[in-house]
C-alpha cells in the first residue's frame, strides 16, 4: 500500500533574481515498511523535496504545485497548525543533516527526546522520560546512558541519539538526509545496521537521502536518482544497479571505486550542475550528456517505462 | 616502475601536549599527550602512489604533515632522495628542499588565499622558490600548470578570484600550485573527499594524468579504502597512530590480514545491492589517543582478541611479497598461529 504519493511537486525558492526551481515536477511514491533512496549530487533538490514533505521550507520557499499525499491526505495544502498537530513528528519525522551536531549542548540526550514526546503527545514528564530511555536503548544505546550529555557521547552514539528522537512519537516514516556523512566506515556500517533493524522491527518506511550510491544500494528496496531537480530514473534497486538506463545513472554508479570486482576506471562527467535560475532547455542533462541528441536540446523526455519496473526520463527510450 | 626509494620514513612519532590548567599542571608529574602518530615506518618509491589509508583521528593527516615539516615531528627520521630532513634547518636548507616536495591539502575553499588571483596563487611558488627571474616565464608555466588540469584556456582563469570558481575548479588550482614547481615528492591528503561524485573522478583522473607526466611519487591520504584502491600501488592502513598493515594493493584488498583491515573493508558499502558479502562486527568507536590502550591498540574492539593482546604490543611481521602485519594472530612464517 502506498503511504506517501509525491505527485508533480515543484518548489521554488524566491530569489532576487528569480525564482530556482530546486525540484522541479517531481513524482514518486513510498509503500509501507519500504526504504526509498533519493540520490544525487549537491544542488540537486534531493533535500528541498524532503523540507517540502516535512512542510519545513524557509520563508523564500514556496511549493508552487503538486500534491504530497499522506495516506490520501494532501500535505501540500494544509495549514501549519494542522501539519504541527497531526503530521509532523507523529506521521512524518526527520534526521537532518549534521542532526548530531545540532543536539542542544546544555540538556541531557534523555531530556531532549522525553521534550519531543511532551510537545506532541499528552503524557506526564515521568513517562516521557521512561520513552525516551526504552528508545534509547531501541537504537542500542544503554538506558544508564539516557542522562548523558551531547559532549559524553561520541559522533556514533549522538547520531543514534538523533535517530531515536526521530521515533519518539511513532512515526509511520522517516526521513533521514545524509544520516552518516560525518561519521568514519565502521560507524556508519554500525548506524545503518541500527536503521535496517528498525525498519523491520517497527514497520517503519524510509526516504533515505544520500549521495552516495553504494549506500543506497545496501539499505534500500527502490531508488530514485535527481539531477537539476528533476527525477531523471525512478524504480527498484536491482535492476537500477544491474543495468541503469540513464546516461546520468550510468556514470554516477560507476563514478565511484568499490571494494569488490574487478579494479575499473571511474567514470566523470564533464562539466558541472546547472545553475537551477536559468536550467538548459530540453532536457536537464543534455549539456553533459555523452549521447546527447538533437531532440534533447529542445524537447524535454517524459517519464517512460523501461523494462523490469524501471522509469526513465530520457529520449534515449 | 623503478624501485629506487624516494621517501624513508623510520619510527616517526609526533605527540601533541595538552595544555592543562594551571592547577592541574601543578599537580600532574607528567603532561598527558595525544599520541597522535606513534611511531610509523615506511617507504616510498619512485613514482609510487602509497596510501595511507584511516578513520578520522588515526594520524594519517599528521603523519602527512610531518613529512613536508608542517608539523615538527618529536621523534623519528624522514629521509628523502639521501638527505635527512629533520636535521636540516627549516628556514634555509629545508625550504629549498620544498622544492622537491609539495602537499594538496582536503578543503580548497580554505586553502586558496580568496584575496590573491589564480596567476598569484599558482606563481607564488614560483617566485618564493626563486625559479626564475622572467615574468615571461612565469607567465609561461603559469598557463601551461592551468593547461595541465585541463582548465582552459588559460586566460580565462588567469585573473579570476577563487569565489569565482567551483570547488572542482577550486581544487584543480590547488593541484596546479603543487605542479607547478614539478615535485619529487607529494603528499595528497584527501584531494577529492569535499568534491561531488561526478567532479571527484574528474579531478583524480587529473591528478593521475599529472602524476605520469612528471613521475612523482605519492603519498595519497584518504579515508576511503575503496578510492585507495583505486588510485594506489600499494597501502598502508593505520590505526590510532600506528601502521596496523601494509601491503601491495592487490593483496590488501583480496586477502586483508589485520582485523582491523578486515572490517574496514566490510564496512564500505558496494554499489551492488545483490552483493553478499561477510559482515564483521566491530563494536564501539575508536579509544582517545590521550591514553591508547596497552598492549594492540585494537584489541578492545577486535573480535579476536586474545590474553596476549591485552599486554603485549604486536611487531610488524614481514608476510611475504613485501606485507608486513602487526598483529598476534600471525607468526612470522606467515602462517596463522
Amino acid at each position: 500500500m502506498e503511504l506517501l504519493e509525491v505527485e508533480n511537486l515543484k518548489m521554488y525558492y524566491n530569489t532576487i533574481r528569480g525564482n530556482v526551481k530546486a525540484v522541479d515536477d517531481v513524482s514518486f511514491t513510498v509503500s509501507t515498511k519500504e526504504s526509498l533512496g533519493l540520490a544525487g549530487e549537491s544542488g540537486c533538490g534531493k533535500t528541498s523535496a524532503a523540507l517540502s514533505i516535512m512542510r519545513l521550507l524557509p520563508s523564500n520557499g514556496r511549493i508552487m504545485d503538486g500534491t504530497i499525499k499522506l495516506d490520501g491526505d494532501d500535505i501540500a495544502k494544509m495549514g501549519d497548525k494542522e501539519i504541527r498537530q497531526k503530521i509532523r513528528w507523529k506521521r512524518i519525522s526527520m534526521i537532518f543533516q549534521g542532526a548530531m551536531n545540532a543536539l542542544h549542548p546544555t540538556y541531557n540526550i534523555g531530556h531532549q527526546i522525553a521534550e519531543a514526546i511532551l510537545e506532541h503527545e499528552a503524557v506526564d514528564k515521568k513517562e516521557a522520560l521512561e520513552r525516551a530511555g526504552k528508545l534509547l536503548e531501541l537504537v542500542g544505546i544503554e538506558p544508564s546512558k539516557t542522562n548523558r550529555y551531547p559532549h559524553e557521547l561520541s559522533g556514533g552514539m549522538k547520531q543514534r541519539a538523533v535517530t531515536a528522537m526521530a521515533l519518539a512519537c511513532n512515526p509511520d516514516l522517516i526521513i533521514a538526509d545524509e544520516p552518516t556523512t560525518a561519521l568514519d566506515v565502521i560507524v556508519q556500517a554500525q548506524v545503518l545496521r541500527v536503521m535496517k533493524e528498525l525498519q523491520s522491527r517497527l514497520d517503519l518506511s524510509w526516504i533515505l537521502i544520500t549521495h552516495d550510491l553504494s549506500m543506497i544500494a545496501e539499505t534500500c528496496s527502490r531508488a530514485a536518482i535527481m539531477y537539476a531537480g528533476k527525477i531523471v530514473e525512478y524504480g527498484d534497486v536491482v535492476p537500477m544497479f544491474k543495468g541503469p538506463l540513464h546516461p546520468y545513472t550510468q556514470k554516477l554508479i560507476t563514478a565511484f571505486p568499490s571494494v569488490i570486482g574487478p579494479r575499473t576506471e571511474l567514470s566523470s562527467i564533464h562539466g558541472f550542475p546547472p545553475d537551477l535560475l536559468n536550467p538548459p532547455r530540453g532536457c536537464r542533462f543534455h549539456p553533459r550528456c555523452p549521447q546527447a541528441m538533437e531532440i534533447c536540446r529542445n524537447k524535454e523526455p517524459v517519464f517512460a517505462k523501461g523494462t523490469r519496473d524501471q522509469y526513465v526520463a530520457c529520449h534515449l527510450y | 616502475m623503478a624501485n629506487n626509494v624516494t621517501l624513508e620514513v623510520h619510527n616517526l612519532v609526533k605527540y601533541f601536549p595538552i595544555k592543562l590548567g594551571f592547577f592541574k599542571a601543578l599537580t600532574t608529574s607528567e603532561a598527558p599527550n595525544v599520541h597522535a602518530v606513534d611511531g610509523v615506518s615506511f617507504n616510498i618509491k619512485e613514482e609510487e602512489i602509497f596510501g595511507l589509508v584511516g578513520e578520522s583521528g588515526c594520524g594519517k593527516t599528521t603523519t602527512g604533515r610531518c613529512l613536508v615539516r608542517l608539523v615538527e615531528p618529536t621523534k623519528g627520521e624522514v629521509v628523502f632522495k639521501g638527505s635527512h630532513l629533520l636535521s636540516l634547518s627549516l628556514e634555509g636548507e629545508f625550504r629549498k628542499l620544498r622544492r622537491k616536495m609539495q602537499i594538496i591539502f582536503q578543503d580548497p575553499y580554505e586553502s586558496l588565499n580568496p584575496r590573491m588571483s589564480i596567476y598569484d596563487i599558482i606563481s607564488e611558488p614560483l617566485r618564493i622558490q626563486k625559479v626564475t627571474g622572467s615574468e615571461r616565464e612565469i607567465a609561461e608555466r603559469v598557463s601551461q600548470a592551468l593547461e595541465d588540469l585541463d582548465l582552459v584556456p588559460p586566460e580565462e582563469f588567469l585573473y579570476r578570484f577563487p569565489h569565482e570558481l567551483s570547488g572542482g575548479q577550486r581544487q584543480r588550482v590547488a593541484i596546479a600550485r603543487a605542479f607547478v614547481l614539478r615535485p619529487e615528492f607529494l603528499v595528497a591528503d584527501e584531494p577529492v573527499s569535499m568534491l561531488d561524485a561526478s567532479i571527484r573522478s574528474e579531478v583524480l583522473k587529473l591528478l593521475l594524468g599529472m602524476q605520469k607526466k612528471f613521475g612523482t611519487s605519492f603519498l595519497y591520504i584518504t579515508h576511503d579504502i575503496a578510492l585507495s584502491r583505486h588510485m594506489c600501488d600499494r597501502i598502508a592502513v593505520m590505526y590510532l597512530g600506528k601502521i596496523v598493515e601494509q601491503a601491495s594493493t592487490d593483496d590488501l584488498i583480496s586477502k586483508p590480514l589485520h582485523p582491523y583491515t578486515q572490517a574496514l573493508i566490510a564496512a564500505v558499502p558496494v554499489p551492488d545491492p545483490t552483493a553478499r558479502r561477510i559482515e564483521v562486527v566491530i563494536k564501539g568507536e575508536v579509544p582517545s589517543a590521550i591514553n591508547p590502550p596497552q598492549g594492540c591498540r585494537f584489541h578492545t574492539r577486535c573480535p579476536h582478541a586474545m590474553e596476549i593482546c591485552r599486554k603485549k604490543e604486536p611487531p610488524p611481521m614481514e608476510m611475504g611479497n613485501g606485507r608486513l602485519v602487526a598483529c598476534h594472530l600471525y607468526g612470522s612464517k606467515g602462517s596463522k598461529r
